[in-house]
């Protein structure tokens, strides 16, 4: 077992509740437990300052989100509980809403696993070549996530005039006579968003891939070998995807809440509101009735159902993950 | 290079592998690597392009003629704003620097006794941090909103700072990191009567400093573009605080003929990332072999 296999070994599930030691029943127990605490004084003030920041921040939003969206709240007068009403309308009322779910559901379902295998794939291609140029292609393939504003320039590529690189290729091979609206039309733009996003997908998970890779213990290679592993498909499948399953795990985690989160890339690139709302998302929607219209139990309402859905969807790929290569 | 890169290959003969494959594996990377570069060439490209080459048909991939000019327009443009370009510059470099260097300091602060110290209830507060990882961050956009707002700092740096001290992926990466380091060299320091602040700093942290770029690369990265965001855009509405991904993203509203200065400006603002990557890779990948999940 490699060191970085170790290492994984005491972490805790994250979809299983860990409880923290329970305060017991005997006084016994709690006594020891208060004192145990103190003794660890130094310890809980190094947390403090990170977790004081880590509760304002993220753990009390997600509940004020929870509450909120069962009231009306419009900033300017206190929050009225209005139940379930919110919810009501969002699945029954508003079809904007049910076009932003089913945008969003197709993003994840195409994007998701797409770019999650081309991120292992890619990381799995690159770890056969040598040292220096494999940091070359890395920096290459990563650089995109952490450029910022440069895939506005695919906005150029597939510009509606003539001046566009692929109106004018395609016009040039005479496939088509005159430039198509690429960002305007409903039938392209998703296509095109999805390409930009997974332009943009080779990030954390991909850089996680190819740390794994580069840690994997060559001598479980040599064994396998001689076991009979006669190619590096077997090889894939026998030896490196379950020695690399803490990374498949982390890796999933990016890639799923990154692909249910698609928001800048689709305002940026089609206008918000886009035409016939073709690239809207849950997030554009949500931002739509925080931001604009300070409907802020509304959209807290859409970002619960948001929530739900990111941790659902982690936590059923997590209990599959843990089956590979069993 | 693709020769050198054969022989390469054939003097290591690793097990289970065969040649025509490994020319197949070039091939298909070299597509990919073409699809992952086409952007940056067209970036470059335009960012050179004079005004009269932009409207050729058909246009060129490769610019001709190449010229400063769009770079001269981006501060032109600048030239006439309200607010001078010199000040977002300061912004973004003031939110991106001070919010990095917190978010490194307290997320360590934190991974170390969660990693090393058996504190009760740290299982609980680690496994909320893992949680969260789940999610993505515009969940809690609005109810940030308003507590940014009861705080009192809404339209201040600090708006954009603080939240950034407590991003949840820093604390994950540096935590499992420090998981490797052995416990015998901490007891040592213990039985010598130092305090956990004196372990903590004098041999943690310099032990651990791969993971600490690491979460300077992600943390800078996250901070550097914050200005256009979710986040940039409604916390902050005075134009004298926004940021230079901000001001630079108003620039394509121009139109077509904006595309150069935009390509421009664009190719400024990937630089400062980019290189800070190129400096850091070998210690990222390093951090990252940690970075699993497990039971």
């Amino acid at each position: 077992m490699s060191e970085v296999e170790q290492v994984h070994m005491k972490l805790p599930d994250p979809t299983r509740s860990v409880s923290p030691p329970a305060p017991g029943r005997n006084p016994g127990k709690l006594a020891a437990l208060m004192q145990q605490m103190r003794q660890q004084k130094q310890g809980y003030v190094l947390l403090a300052p990170y977790f004081v920041l880590f509760f304002v921040f993220t753990a009390f939003p997600v509940l004020m989100a929870f509450a909120l969206s069962f009231t009306y709240f419009n900033v300017l007068e206190p929050p009225k509980w209005i139940g379930w009403d919110n919810y009501a309308t969002l699945f029954i009322k508003d079809e904007v809403f049910l076009i932003a779910l089913k945008n969003t559901l197709l993003f994840a379902v195409i994007t998701g696993p797409i770019s999650y295998i081309a991120c292992f794939m890619l990381a799995w291609l690159i770890n056969e070549l040598s040292p220096k140029l494999r940091a070359v292609v890395t920096l290459l393939f990563y650089a995109p996530s952490i450029s910022g504003n440069v895939y506005l320039i695919w906005q150029v590529a597939f510009s509606g005039d003539s001046f566009g690189y692929v109106n004018a290729f395609l016009m040039k091979w005479g496939f088509i006579l005159e430039p198509i609206q690429w960002l305007q039309d409903p039938k392209y733009m998703l296509f095109i968003i999805m390409l930009v996003q997974l332009w943009l997908s080779l990030g954390t998970a991909f850089l996680a891939f190819i740390a794994g890779l580069q840690g994997l213990d060559k001598t479980l290679i040599e064994a396998g070998a001689i076991d009979g592993v006669k190619n590096r498909w077997q090889e894939l499948w026998h030896i490196t995807l379950p020695s690399m399953r803490p990374q498949l795990m982390f890796g999933a985690v990016m890639q799923i809440t990154s692909s249910f989160a698609v928001a800048d890339v689709a305002t940026n690139m089609a206008g918000f509101p886009s035409p016939q709302y073709a690239a809207h998302t849950i997030v554009t929607h949500l931002n739509d009735y925080g931001t604009i219209r300070f409907e802020m139990g509304y959209s807290c309402a859409i970002a619960s159902v948001l929530f739900v859905i990111m941790l659902g969807t982690n936590m059923v790929i997590q209990k599959l993950l843990r089956k590979v290569g069993e | 290079m693709q020769a050198k890169f054969q022989l390469r290959l054939r003097r290591e003969r690793k097990v289970n592998r065969s040649l025509p494959v490994d020319i197949a594996i070039f091939g298909l990377l070299a597509c990919a690597g073409a699809f992952m570069a086409a952007p940056f060439v067209f970036m470059v490209s335009t960012a050179l392009k004079p005004l009269d080459e932009m409207f050729l048909f058909p246009p060129t991939f490769i610019v001709r003629h190449p010229t400063l000019d769009n770079f001269y327009d981006l501060f032109l443009i600048f030239a006439n704003s309200w607010v001078p370009l010199s000040r977002y510059i300061f912004n973004t470099f003031f939110v991106a620097f001070l919010g990095t260097a917190g978010h490194v300091v307290l997320a360590s602060m934190a991974a170390y006794p969660l990693a090393k110290l058996r504190l009760p209830g740290g299982n609980l507060l680690f496994t909320l941090v893992v949680l969260s990882l789940m999610f993505a961050p515009q969940v809690t956009s609005i109810p940030n909103y308003l507590t940014v707002s009861w705080l009192g700092l809404l339209n201040t740096y600090w708006s954009l700072i603080f939240p950034a001290f407590a991003t949840s992926l820093g604390l994950f990466l540096m935590k499992q990191f420090m998981e490797q380091i052995p416990d015998s060299l901490l007891e040592a320091a213990k039985i010598d009567g130092a305090s956990e602040y004196r372990i903590f700093w004098n041999i943690v942290m310099p032990i651990v400093k791969p993971a600490w770029l690491t979460l300077i690369i992600f943390s800078f990265k996250g901070l550097w573009g914050t200005g256009t965001g979710g986040q940039g855009a409604s916390f902050i509405y005075s134009e004298q605080l926004k940021t230079m991904d901000y001001a630079f993203s108003q620039i394509l509203s121009g139109g077509f003929v904006r595309s150069g200065p935009m390509a421009a400006a664009a190719l400024i603002m990937m630089l400062v990332p980019v290189a800070i990557f190129i400096m850091t890779q070998s210690n990222v990948i390093q951090t990252m072999s940690t970075s699993g999940m497990k039971d």
